[in-house]
């Protein structure tokens, strides 16, 4: 770039439409990242103001004032203190709606004390007519010394106009529009002389701010005996307050005039029905059901084919490239693992597209009026239901919609107790156990014992959920303002670009963000299960084959081989003697002859790899905590599936399914398998009551999922998060596994 | 004295006083001061949060903070 681009701060009261601004002004050439240590997101775009003049526009975080009240608000005052930040802007555009006008100016007329050159943009224009609303352009001009750009962002309106005005943000005036120091003459004008080379406004907000800036301002601030107790600068704040509305209330009473008889709006009658003590439940969780029901099914359409074309796309590359270690590398290290980030995409998209349409729409407020008082008991949010909600499906998603609580507290307890809620993954898992070991009976006539089971295991895991919340509300010691103010935004149509924007940076920041931790564990994982340094599993095949040539084939085995081939044998003879085929017995027995073959070198494969799988460095890692995981009742066997399963929780079955030497894909014979396991010494079935309780308690609450922990990470910033969720919820899975087998056993 | 907590729905008040130690800085500055107008819009069911409109801001509140806004009605509900 030959010259440098002007800096453009955006800044603005939330529900003003500022990201809608953003997203005309800058297109789709934006960048999504955080602010350095928190978990702010910080927006850059970029901007094209005339032909030879571009900007880089920087999208604060919604701020009502600058007297910050969060981590968000405070990233607003920092940089705006900061002359020597890299962002530190040369214009500042405050973006303002027509219909709250008098609130915004409150800022407004805090950044104008800061002597930046500041634009006055007043969006959502196109309403000033259905309002009644009309205003004195040059009078505010004037009074506010500013320039004005009248937007709409959703029509696209003035866009081009403060364009424009920003490229020549030069003639701006900077000089303050009111005299907030008036206040308390004496105190400011001591200030004044005490440290003459700063801006008043800047020291004041040095004093009464609890943000990082300059340690040796605050230190001399102090020293010089400017400090006042909190209650008297909080004193000393409202006078401001009030003092800059005498101002404002002043300037809108000439430059600002409503006429109430035109529409009040559909404000009111919508509140009353999405806010009603039966029907705002009613109608919140039909939303939810929606939202569950789109995550749930209609993402596995998407989901199933993306697994379909990875599988695929796996094995093409093991046929066409040359067979060695970089080839298993990619096909079964690196495509899996890139297929186990990319599987998530529909449901993330999914849930991010009902999230922003309520949050763009105004009902997320409503939402958090409703729940707030329920869900406070649990130290968590009005608006944890829906990350809770989301759970069900899957943890990953739930977990980003997390983002929308503005507590860090409450936030950070949604996302610790999140994956608790039973998500999809676990489904396979607790339908083989249940299946196993719960008969499939009746009782009161009506309900399914099978059925009931997997209920309890659901009602389990939200229990869970919201008891953890309950305790960690308790001993989370987190310094976050328990203030509530929420805002209740005018009712909008959602804008297709703002929702599509949202779900498309979701969408990415998943994949940069977690995909990364999710595809080196998926890969650390492969190379376990299919490497081993012991000379058995180096030969491997020649051992089976011999085993298999003195001992014959396992037990289970040679029965499927004999089942297969009898009912193949009377299936044939069946269609002999109903005439569908004419052949003789010669055709039977080579068709029978055929049959055996294929199916003894199938089970001989799968022998071989449940051998290798055995002798590798997982079956190791398996065998290595069988002392651990036998006072739950699992032998090393489903130890090898608790380690690999934290992949996904559902490559649990076809762990097992590839330690027993059966068929992965097909569930009867994994289940009939898992029925036939004995322990080898005492010949008690393996998979008894006790042990499939203990594993059925064991998933529901253990930490078993790499992605999981890899989005908590991302989302905190921190890895002492998701080693705290591992460490938690794996002990606890265990210490209750362990107690409930001890008591069955 | 009545408190922002004590009014029925659809009242309209004159804001008399706040206690400025357990108030909010936000709801000030959305301008909940001493002067300005505010109405009751709606309770959440279970009695909590208020729902007010204060200075034209729609906003909604926890009972422990109307309760530290004293005000006088104006206005009986319709």
């Amino acid at each position: 770039m030959s010259h440098k681009n002007l800096k453009v701060a955006l800044i603005g009261n939330p529900n003003t439409g500022k990201t809608s601004v953003f997203n005309q002004l800058t297109g789709l050439k934006q960048q999504v990242g955080n602010y350095p240590g928190i978990t702010v997101e910080k927006k850059i775009g970029f901007s094209k103001l005339t032909e030879n003049l571009k900007a880089t526009i920087l999208d604060l975080p919604g701020t009502y004032s600058l007297n910050a009240s969060s981590i968000d608000e405070n990233v607003v005052i920092e940089l705006l203190l900061n002359k020597n930040d890299a962002n530190y802007p040369d214009v500042a555009v405050v973006v303002t709606e027509v219909e709250n006008l008098k609130r915004n100016l409150l800022l407004f007329t805090q950044i104008k004390d800061l002597e930046i050159p500041t634009i006055l943009a007043i969006n959502m224009s196109d309403r000033m007519d259905y309002k009644g609303i009309s205003l004195d352009i040059p009078y505010l001009e004037e009074q506010l010394k500013t320039k004005i750009a009248l937007i709409s962002s959703r029509k696209n309106i003035g866009i081009d106009n403060l364009k424009h005005l920003i490229a020549d943000y030069k003639t701006l005036s900077t000089e303050p529009c009111l005299n907030a120091s008036s206040i308390d003459v004496d105190y400011f004008d001591k200030l004044r002389h005490a440290f003459p080379k700063e801006l008043l406004y800047k020291l004041w907000l040095v004093i009464t701010q609890d943000v990082n800036f300059g340690e040796l301002e605050r230190k001399e601030i102090a020293e010089k005996s400017f400090a006042k107790s909190n209650s008297e600068l909080k004193k000393m704040q409202q006078k401001e307050t009030i003092k800059r509305y005498q101002f404002i209330n002043d300037v809108l009473k000439v430059g600002y005039t409503i006429d109430s008889s035109k529409a009040k709006g559909v404000r009111a009658t919508l509140d009353r029905i999405l806010m009603h003590k039966v029907f705002g439940y009613v109608i919140f969780f039909a939303i939810l059901m929606l939202i569950f029901q789109s995550v749930f099914s209609w993402s596995s359409i998407p989901m199933d084919f993306i697994d379909e074309s990875f599988a695929k796309l796996a094995s093409l590359s093991k046929e066409h490239l040359p067979p060695g270690l970089l080839t298993d590398l990619v096909s079964e290290g690196i495509i899996p693992g890139i297929g186990g980030v990319v599987i998530f995409i529909p449901q993330i998209a999914f849930l991010f597209l009902f999230i922003s349409v309520l949050e763009e729409s105004g009902y997320m407020s409503r939402v958090v009026f409703l729940m707030d008082k329920i869900m406070r008991r649990f130290g968590l949010s009005g608006k944890s239901v829906v990350p809770l909600i989301s759970g069900t499906a899957c943890a990953i998603p739930a977990i980003m919609a997390s983002r929308n609580i503005e507590n860090w507290k409450e936030r950070l307890i949604t996302i610790l107790i999140t994956p608790f809620t039973t998500c999809s993954a676990r489904l396979p898992v607790y339908a083989i156990l249940i299946a196993l070991i719960i008969p499939d009976k009746r009782i009161l006539g009506i309900l399914n014992l099978q059925g009931l089971t997997l209920m309890a295991l659901y009602l389990l895991g939200f229990f869970m959920a919201i008891f953890s919340a309950y305790i960690l509300n308790k001993i989370l010691k987190i310094k976050s303002k328990s203030y509530f103010v929420i805002e209740m935004p005018n009712y909008r149509l959602p804008l297709f670009k703002n929702v599509a924007i949202n779900v498309i940076e979701k969408t990415k920041s998943f994949v940069v963000g977690a995909g990364k931790i999710i595809l080196a564990i998926s890969i650390i994982l492969w190379f376990l299960g299919s490497h081993g340094m012991s000379h058995e599993y180096a030969n491997a095949e020649t051992i089976v084959k011999e085993r298999i040539q003195k001992q014959g084939l396992t037990r289970f085995n040679q029965n499927y081989i004999d089942n297969t081939l009898s009912e193949h044998y009377t299936a044939l003879q069946d269609s002999v003697a109903k005439n569908i085929y004419k052949i003789n017995s010669q055709d039977i027995a080579d068709s029978i002859a055929a049959k055996k073959i294929e199916l003894f070198e199938k089970v001989e494969n799968q022998e071989i790899s449940s051998f290798k799988l055995e002798k590798s460095f997982i079956g190791v890692l398996g065998k290595g905590i069988e002392p651990v995981i036998r006072p739950l009742g699992y032998d090393w066997k489903i130890g090898i599936a608790v380690i690999t399963s934290f992949a996904a929780r559902e490559v649990f079955i076809g762990t097992l399914a590839s330690i027993y030497s059966v068929d992965s894909e097909e569930e009867a014979t994994i289940k009939s398998r898992m029925e036939a396991e004995v322990n080898p010494v005492t010949g008690d079935k393996i998979f008894n009551f006790a042990t499939g309780i203990s594993l059925l308690l064991f998933y529901a609450f253990a930490m078993q999922c790499i992605s999981t922990l890899a989005i908590t990470k991302k989302e905190t910033n921190s890895w002492k998060w998701p080693v705290i969720q591992l460490v938690f919820m794996s002990t606890f899975a265990y210490t209750v596994s362990l107690i409930v087998y001890q008591i069955l056993k | 004295m009545k408190t922002l907590a004590q009014l029925k729905i659809g009242q309209k008040a004159l804001i008399l006083d706040v206690n400025i130690d357990t108030i909010p800085l936000k709801l000030l500055e959305m301008g909940c001061l001493p002067g300005n107008f505010v109405e009751l819009l709606q309770i959440a069911p279970l009695g909590d949060p208020l729902y007010i409109d204060v200075n034209d801001s729609h906003v909604a509140i926890r009972k422990e903070t109307a309760l530290a806004i004293t005000v006088e009605v104006v206005n009986e509900a319709l």
